[in-house]
């Protein structure tokens, strides 16, 4: 690999965009395939694939045998409310590899007692968002239940184009909550969006349960492709 | 955390600008029950120090040695490593799988 192509590869991994490495091992031939390349690239149809699946694989074209390595960031949850749910979503999200953050502005329910090491913060979304760098790799959930709380943190998350957003609500709560954001400015295809009532239906009832049901839609999300996706919401 | 790559290259590109002579090895296939997914790398210096892994600890060894070859020629190796190969078998793959790892030099 050349020293071009790591620090490249380096640079983009921290900024937390996507890069696929192309490699022919028959010969060390390489080159580095940026995100925003993904999609009018020769091999694009492979790529969105490896990507999807965030797996590294060999492909064969035009007789070359190709090894694709995919260097996807790390998923990030950020959950919006300390709640019972979240105590049971944090240890999960964890145990699938996402790197948590709870907020919560009352200081009652995000204690470090209920949540043992998971990065608490214990202000309003305004505050608390901006520094968490949120992005297209990241699912965001807000199950306070208090609008206050839930409604601006959705606007940050639709501005920030976060690959799953969910809350916490029924259809009756969620019409009142999609009004208040249309009343906001949110445009319409980012409330369609929303994933509400949150998570799969599979009968949950627990706070473990739901987080089961929360985690995996956002599987899905994360991995389906995209007509598969549709047939599944 | 299981399926995250810790910063191993990013050390390899500070070895690589402290003067160092670096090789890069990736699992690109891998059948069977082999430890580390295709896409898992060791990066390796001339000091024979190395962070990363390719399966878990039981073929480290040997592909450090030829790291340390790659580095020397500048040619890029492909290893292969499984229960069919008596020298994998020596080194110890006894996980059952067999894991092929691109080795190539960095710079």
């Amino acid at each position: 690999m050349k020293l071009e192509t790591l620090k490249e590869l380096n640079t983009e991994r921290a900024a937390r965009r996507p890069v696929i490495i192309v490699t022919d091992t028959s010969n060390g031939e390489q080159r580095l395939v940026k995100a925003r390349d993904f999609s009018t690239d020769p091999l694009r149809a492979e790529l969105a694939k490896q990507l999807r699946m965030g797996k590294s694989g060999n492909v064969e074209v035009g007789g070359k045998k190709l090894f694709l390595n995919v260097y996807a960031p790390t998923a990030k949850l950020v959950i919006i409310g300390a709640v019972h749910i979240s105590q049971a979503l944090a240890p999960l999200a964890r145990a699938l590899d996402y790197d948590v953050t709870v907020v919560d502005p009352r200081t009652a329910f995000a204690s470090p007692e209920r949540f043992p090491d998971v990065p608490l913060i214990a202000e309003w979304p305004d505050v608390a968002l901006p520094p968490l760098n949120i992005d297209h790799y990241t699912a965001f959930v807000a199950v306070t239940h208090d609008p206050k709380i839930d409604d601006p943190a959705l606007l940050h998350a639709f501005e920030r184009d976060c690959f799953y957003i969910g809350a916490l609500g029924s259809r009756k709560t969620h019409a009142k909550r999609a009004e208040r954001l249309r009343a906001q400015g949110a445009k319409e295809s980012d409330i369609a969006r929303i994933h509400a009532p949150i998570g799969l239906a599979i009968g949950a009832v627990s706070p473990s349960e739901i987080a089961v049901s929360i985690m995996a839609e956002i599987t899905a999300q994360l991995r389906l492709p995209p007509k598969e996706k549709e047939e599944a919401a | 955390m299981l399926n995250r790559e810790e910063d191993i290259l990013k050390a390899a590109e500070d070895w690589q600008k402290a003067g160092h002579g670096v090789a890069l090895a990736t699992v690109v296939e891998t059948w069977g029950s082999a430890p580390r997914p295709a896409g898992s790398s060791l990066v390796i210096n001339d000091d024979g120090t190395f962070l990363g892994s390719v399966s878990g600890g039981c073929v480290e060894g040997a592909v450090v040695t030829e790291a340390l070859d790659v580095i020397a020629s500048g040619q890029p190796k492909m290893l292969e490593f499984g229960v069919a190969d008596e020298t994998a078998w020596n080194v110890g793959l006894s996980c059952g799988g067999t894991i092929r790892v691109f080795v190539e030099k960095v710079g």
